[in-house]
């Protein structure tokens, strides 16, 4: 794109010179310059926030890159062989090829442990960025219509990015990776009819097999980041066509995007930015040790190091499995039901169905079927943002349970206690997250009304003729101000019966929600209420 | 709660006139008819790149030595891949090659990355654009020109006219993945049973009990009291194939108690040999191996998930996420004096599974 964007005609001859030449060479046979043309110059907002779904796309690109070096030198294969490299503990072990490659990739390529440490470290970044890109939408309701769509997509990126961790993960055959694969393998059984075969067929045969390796390195390089990159250019295409949202702000509308240009700023500051990160997992590659198999050594069924724990991304569901009580399992009609297996995967699949289908089921209470580019202030939409705390605790609290063992040891605790704390912080803390969000919510929004009435706190203490003492409260400036009352108020549902004069259940359960939703509100000051706290500011 | 101080009648349904070009129906929104107006953008305030022309400058020359600082790690990174080769069987030699190219390829990426963020936030065009938003939504004319494209579609093909010929296209679509679904019955053995594979463990009477791994054969009065070991059934290291499946399903843990501290049920009493008894290793929760003893307890915790065993009682579940007891390997000893099993395990290893039973 850079032949096609020179933008100095005074350098270069009338006809434009070389760089003119290959623009007209390439346009001639591309039609180019219609896409600079329609996006050269395409604004978009600018906000800290909006770098996380940044860095999760650089993550992958860093991912895609060292990934591409590794599969250089790595062998997905599990035959034996006795390991014979630098590594002079491990010589004459017997390991798979898979193990014996990454340790040669490691210990016998000239930067190839680096680019393994690249890779791990960019693979947890980019799991990170994608939850935390998450969040922001959540948090700031950009989910919310025309975007819901782009929502689902970046959702199954979530699911497909964890995936792809997981199957990483167990490539190079090390006891953690095959401890992981031996988890699943129990989880798969464990499933009611189906799970005994999906698992003989999974494993080619009995656990572990000689082909698990080989078909997770299929998923890892080719399945699933096609689908990866296929998804990603859609959800890339869906911010293009809806245009960025922004953070409510004066001048900014729902009918107008302010920000920089896509060229010059956004080419200099996301490009900039992409070699920042990167430059980022380079330095962690380079200084910190990541998933050093050499210390767990080839996969054995029977060893174990005490404080085995997942990658941390798999830690919830990992946490999962450790929080089920005992006894969970019934033989029922011949047939074994293993709940402590099952709950925690429908559980599981409950909470992610829910994440998945949030904005619908917002969008359905509300009835809003206004396009939203303005972003929400998280205190402005109180139960929203009181649910998300919820989510948040209740995902915390199956993340700590995968490192049960290791709270107990290093706080010098009984695992027991525990597990049982961890089991009342699943259940229990979802709920006093949301009364605490909610509330906080609710009292920043007072806040905001007072600042708007009354004036911020100016520090400067004054004494009057009379003795008393006040704080002088400042007006905050309309810029300001209007940052702090433009936002959608919603009143809950009022039950109205239909033309048979009756009211149906679905719209009772839909005024049910909408009063859970909206029944706690503040509104925005309008500009009666303004108008009469003038000369206020004391 | 008192907050709508605006009363009913100075509310009015969010209406298109707030979003010129959005005419849906705003729901249960409101906006009070008294709405503060958008004041519209603050004025421009000039950077101090913008009114100092040695802040410019200053400005320039950071950027460019960024730059220049980036051609310097490049270098530095491969200069460092030939200065710090890997010496084979030195770890350290390892661990200066991944520092230095690092650091070097860090170098140059940082800098790369901070030169150009500051060329964009310092010295390029400052003031905001706006563009203006558009409903995402078709406009009618393109919509009623896309339902106008299907009917003729529809009306040239017959589509909807010819059902028969529709129909059996749409069953045919559904069948033709099946083969596909049949092809990847491929990905096990078709002449194996996972059921009957699940049920029986290379354990079988007369085995010796062999240490893990060496696979050395092992002596009853070898085994001393409170220890605990990884054991394979005598043989398994010289299998030629499946090795891995076998030892997954029969290694056992081997725990010496005084006789008088083990609770054994009637229908057990000759499994175990002076207070030595035999339980399976792998966990009956998803299958990790069971792995840390506690001497004093007779407790054993897998420590995946945490499950406890009680090996002095049957390896009963005392706490955590498993159900069942790990199965126990009846054992005995032979004329040599050696711990041999008494046969195969009488119930399947393992985690559970639908079949079990």
């Amino acid at each position: 794109m850079s032949t096609t964007t020179d933008m100095k005609p005074a350098e270069t001859k009338k006809s434009g010179g070389f760089t003119g030449a290959a623009a007209n060479y390439i346009d001639e046979r591309t039609s180019v310059s219609t896409a600079v043309k329609e996006l050269g110059r395409k604004i978009f907002p600018d906000h800290w926030s909006f770098l996380l779904g940044e860095v999760a796309l650089y993550s992958f690109v860093i991912i895609l890159l060292s990934g591409s070096f590794l599969t250089f030198f790595f062998q997905a294969s599990m035959a034996e062989v006795h390991y014979d490299g630098s590594y002079v503990p491990l010589k004459g072990v017997e390991m798979s090829v898979a193990m014996a490659s990454s340790l040669d990739i490691s210990f016998d390529v000239r930067g190839g442990l680096l680019m393994r440490q690249v890779h791990h470290w960019a693979a947890l970044l980019f799991v990170a960025s994608i939850g935390l890109h998450m969040l922001r939408i959540y948090f700031t309701g950009a989910f919310r219509k025309p975007r819901e769509l782009n929502w689902v997509i970046g959702f199954v990126l979530f699911i497909l990015a964890m995936a792809e961790g997981f199957t990483g993960y167990s490539l190079p055959d090390d006891l953690l990776s095959g401890n992981g694969l031996r988890i699943i393998d129990g989880m798969v059984k464990g499933m009611p009819v189906v799970g005994t075969w999906i698992s003989f067929l999974l494993f080619g045969g009995e656990f572990p097999g000689t082909a698990i390796v080989g078909r997770l390195y299929s998923l890892h390089i080719l399945i699933l980041p096609a689908i990866i990159v296929a998804l990603i250019a859609m959800h890339l295409l869906f911010v293009v066509v809806h245009k960025h949202t922004q953070y409510p702000g004066a001048g900014r509308t729902n009918n107008n995007v302010v920000g920089y240009p896509v060229l010059p700023v956004y080419a200099a500051k996301a490009g900039g930015f992409f070699f920042i990160v990167f430059g980022v997992v380079m330095l962690m590659a380079s200084f910190f040790t990541i998933n050093p198999i050499w210390n767990y050594g080839p996969y054995d069924p029977s060893p174990v190091s005490a404080g085995t724990q997942p990658d941390w991304y798999i830690g919830f569901a990992d946490g999962a499995l450790r929080l089920i009580p005992p006894g969970l399992e019934w033989v029922i009609f011949g047939h074994t039901y293993s709940f402590n297996i099952l709950i925690p995967l429908v559980g599981l699949g409950l909470f992610i169905a829910v994440v998945l289908l949030y904005p619908f089921l917002e969008a359905w209470v509300t009835g809003d079927k206004r396009e939203h580019h303005i972003l929400d202030r998280p205190r402005n939409a109180p139960t929203r943002t009181a649910i998300g705390a919820a989510g948040v605790t209740f995902y915390a609290g199956l993340w700590a349970a995968a490192s049960s063992d290791i709270i107990a040891t290093h706080f010098k605790v009984t695992m027991e206690g525990v597990i049982h704390t961890l089991q009342a912080v699943v259940i229990l803390g979802p709920f006093i997250a949301y009364f605490i969000a909610k509330r906080v919510c609710l009292a920043l929004q007072k806040k905001d009304r007072e600042i708007v009435l009354h004036g911020y706190e100016s520090g400067r203490i004054v004494r009057l003729p009379g003795g008393e003492y006040i704080e002088v409260h400042q007006p905050v400036d309309e810029y300001e101000r209007w940052k702090l009352v433009s936002y959608t108020n919603y009143k809950p549902l009022e039950l109205t019966p239909n033309a048979q004069g009756k009211v149906s259940p679905i719209q009772r359960v839909r005024a049910g929600l909408s009063r859970w939703f909206f029944e706690d509100r503040i509104a925005p000051v309008g500009t009666k209420e303004l108008e009469e706290s003038h000369g206020d500011h004391h | 709660m008192a907050s709508d101080e605006t009363s009913g009648k100075d509310l009015t349904a969010a209406d298109s006139s707030s979003v010129e070009h959005d005419t849906a129906a705003a729901g249960t929104a409101v906006v009070a008819r008294d709405a503060v107006a958008n004041p519209g953008f603050p004025p421009h305030r000039p950077r101090i790149t913008d009114l100092d022309p040695r802040a410019e400058k200053r400005a320039e020359r950071t950027v460019y030595t960024l730059f220049y600082l980036s051609i310097v790690g490049s270098i530095f990174a491969i200069a460092a891949y030939m200065i710090f080769p890997i010496v084979p069987e030195d770890p350290g030699s390892v661990r200066l090659n991944n520092l230095f190219i690092g650091v070097g390829l860090a170098l140059a990426l940082l800098a790369l990355g901070i030169g150009a963020v500051h060329w964009g936030k310092a010295l390029m065009h400052d003031e905001e654009g706006v563009d203006e938003r558009h409903p995402v939504r078709g406009s009618d004319e393109t919509r009623a020109r896309a339902v106008e494209i299907f009917q003729e579609a529809n009306t040239e093909s017959g589509f909807g006219r010819r059902t028969l010929i529709r129909n059996s296209l749409i069953g045919a679509l559904v069948v033709f993945p099946l083969p596909a679904v049949v092809l990847f019955r491929g990905l096990a053995p078709q002449d194996q049973d996972p059921v009957a594979l699940l049920k029986q463990t290379m354990w079988e009477k007369g085995t010796r009990l062999a240490l893990d791994p060496s696979g050395a054969p092992i002596k009853a009065s070898d085994v001393t009291l409170g220890s605990s070991f990884a054991v394979i059934p005598e043989g398994l290291m010289d299998l030629e194939h499946g090795r891995l499946e076998e030892k997954a399903k029969s290694v056992v843990i081997l725990v010496r108690m005084k006789p008088q501290d083990l609770i054994q049920s009637p229908e057990r009493a000759g499994w175990s040999y002076d207070g030595i008894v035999a339980y399976s290793k792998i966990c009956t929760h998803v299958g990790c191996p069971v792995g840390l003893y506690e001497q004093q307890t007779h407790h054993l915790l897998c420590p995946c998930h945490q499950s406890q065993f009680d090996v002095a009682d049957h390896a009963k579940v005392i706490f955590g996420p498993a159900k069942r007891a790990l199965p126990q390997l009846p054992i005995a000893v032979d004329a040599e004096g050696y711990l041999i099993a008494q046969s195969d395990f009488l119930e399947p290893v393992g985690p559970s599974f639908w079949e079990r039973q």
